[in-house]
């Protein structure tokens, strides 16, 4: 059983945001880059785990994006993956992403592809269902649980007012929410081995994108807390109604 | 044509879903188009809503199970698509949305916004559309260049309207007999909301974090929320703890919500906690810590002790509906 970990590599959680070129790119500068939370802490513990308990052979994480991301796949490497493969590209948008990793998986016959449930930069909850439908594999969408006995995966997922517990027999792709697994924190010896640990550069495939940033714009913060006294809350009512507009 | 996917859920239209058919109905007025809605095992008066919304005419499907894989659904929609010769393809961006549009996407190679904010701009054969980055820190003007668009909207971004319009309903049976399904739901468990409106539906939230020092004081808050008829919602310590079913939980790992009012009690303001709830329209802080991160912010803040604000706040809030009516 191989499994794949799709990693992004995202500005740190607390970075400060900005944009230059005349609002049309992230500044990077003073940054620092990681590797998408939701990627780390569940997709790829839990492939782990899978791996520590003798249910997957091997796994491996791709990436798609330029040199400058290596340090971020080391991160990678040193939780515990046994390689990692980078697509060299600056990637447009996420259906460029999933073709290549759709690529990969196709041509390396991996058993279970795995991805976190959104990037913490462009917010999209795409790539993973993509990859899905450009190899016609079932998807499971925001697991909190999965589990492998034999060839057959058992996931639990959120549903409108509820959750739901599926059964789906391997290959297929899966994204990964919180209650999947816990995060890990790589040790010497981890980040020692990552550094010698393969890490394959590919060329990528196709090469049109369907959709493109124009520009950002940063979201005004709210600018003034109006304080209340916990005497006259009377007031906050009266403010709700009458100015926030909101009860 | 302008395509929408429309969802039943508790016996009525999703709230998610009209504001869909809303946000179609005014790309139809852009492109001078019309808007076909796609929708499984509706009744007469659910119908009648998906109408109101603004679809001229409805496809009504009756399928059992099936569509519960997303690879059905994803195929049913396509073949909607093809049929009404789509140019425009309009979902939520709640569970089903962000498990099949990426998916259609891909299969039609039609360019995806997901988490769209705004109504798209038309400049010429593309749309231009805005939509939150960086856990809503930002927004991204983002370019569709595809001869099919996809759109999927976040939920509560937009106000619903319901009209008088009147929809042709056309029964719609999706051909599956080149697909099978290897997905198989073993269990379903419902989450006990305690008859209050679903958290990504609310538009009024009263959550607690870890100052509430323990389940067994979760009363004042529960009253508070009903005085107001209100959601509860809870942070990420008190969801770990099991002190708040996990559904509760709202911040980046938990669920991400828009109401109009959020009122904060006893939550410091992490900004992982932040970007679940920064789309809020109006945030009310309450906190013993007048240096608590989140009072930054807020739109309201009360200094002081839950314990004592609580009960007052409820009463206050009852004061005032009872003047209302």
């Amino acid at each position: 059983m191989k499994i794949l970990v799709a990693i992004s590599n995202v500005p740190d959680t607390t970075s400060k945001i900005q944009f230059i070129d005349a609002d049309t790119k992230f500044n990077s500068a003073g940054v620092t880059f990681i590797v998408n939370p939701y990627d780390e802490w569940y997709a790829l513990v839990r492939a782990l785990e899978l791996k520590e308990a003798n249910l997957a052979e091997k796994v491996t994480i791709i990436h798609v994006g330029l040199v400058d991301s290596e340090a971020t796949i080391r991160k990678g490497l040193a939780l515990g993956a046994d390689e990692a493969v980078r697509v060299d590209a600056d990637a447009p948008d996420a259906l460029f992403v999933a073709e290549q990793i759709a690529n990969y998986a196709k041509n390396n016959m991996f058993d279970l592809i795995l991805v976190g449930k959104e990037t913490i930069n462009y917010n999209g909850s795409s790539v993973g269902a993509m990859v899905a439908g450009l190899n016609d594999l079932p998807f499971i969408s925001l697991a909190t649980k999965l589990d492998l006995v034999g060839n057959t995966i058992t996931a639990e997922n959120d549903i409108d007012a509820g959750s739901q517990v599926i059964e789906c027999n391997l290959p297929l792709v899966v994204s990964c929410a919180k209650g999947m697994a816990e995060q890990r924190i790589p040790n010497m010896r981890g980040i020692m081995a990552a550094r010698t640990k393969p890490l394959t550069v590919i060329a990528a495939i196709g090469g049109q994108s369907l959709t493109s940033v124009k520009s950002f714009s940063l979201n005004a913060g709210r600018t003034t807390c109006k304080m209340i006294s916990e005497d006259n809350l009377d007031e906050l009512v009266s403010l709700l109604h009458t100015e926030a507009k909101v009860i | 044509m302008i395509l929408v996917y429309v969802e039943i859920n508790k016996g009525r239209v999703k709230k998610a879903s009209l504001e869909c058919i809303n946000y179609a109905s005014k790309i139809a007025v852009l492109t001078n188009s019309t808007v076909t809605a796609l929708v499984n095992k509706a009744d007469a008066a659910q119908l009648e809503d998906i109408a109101k919304a603004g679809a001229s005419k409805i496809l009504a499907m009756n399928s059992d199970g099936l569509l519960n894989d997303t690879m059905f659904l994803s195929a049913a929609v396509e073949q909607a698509a093809n049929a009404e010769n789509a140019k425009v393809i309009v979902f939520a961006f709640d569970i089903t949305g962000k498990a099949v549009a990426p998916r259609l996407s891909a299969k039609l190679k039609a360019g995806l916004v997901s988490g769209a904010i705004d109504y798209p701009t038309i400049n010429g054969a593309s749309f231009e559309v805005k939509k939150n980055v960086f856990s809503g820190k930002a927004a991204a003007l983002c370019a569709i260049n595809s001869d099919i668009k996809i759109i999927s909207i976040l939920p509560n971004s937009h106000p619903i309207n319901l009209g008088d319009n009147k929809a042709s309903v056309q029964d719609f049976t999706p051909d599956f007999s080149n697909l099978k399904s290897r997905i198989t739901i073993k269990e379903t468990k419902s989450n006990d909301s305690g008859g209050m409106i679903p958290l990504p539906e609310a538009e009024l939230v009263v959550s607690a974090g870890r100052g509430l020092k323990g389940p067994e004081n979760w009363g004042i808050v529960e009253d508070l929320a009903k005085s107001l008829n209100a959601t509860t919602a809870c942070s990420r310590p008190v969801a770990d703890m099991h002190w708040r079913p996990h559904h509760e939980h709202v911040g980046q790992t938990g669920v991400a919500i828009r109401p109009n009012l959020y009122i904060a009690i006893g939550i410091s303001g992490a900004i992982q906690h932040l970007a679940g709830v920064n789309g809020s329209k109006t945030i009310v802080v309450i906190n013993n810590d007048k240096e608590a991160p989140f009072f930054k912010s807020a739109d309201y803040g009360v200094i002081g002790d839950a314990f004592s604000i609580l009960p007052k706040l409820t009463e206050a809030v009852k004061k005032f509906k009872s003047h209302q009516n």
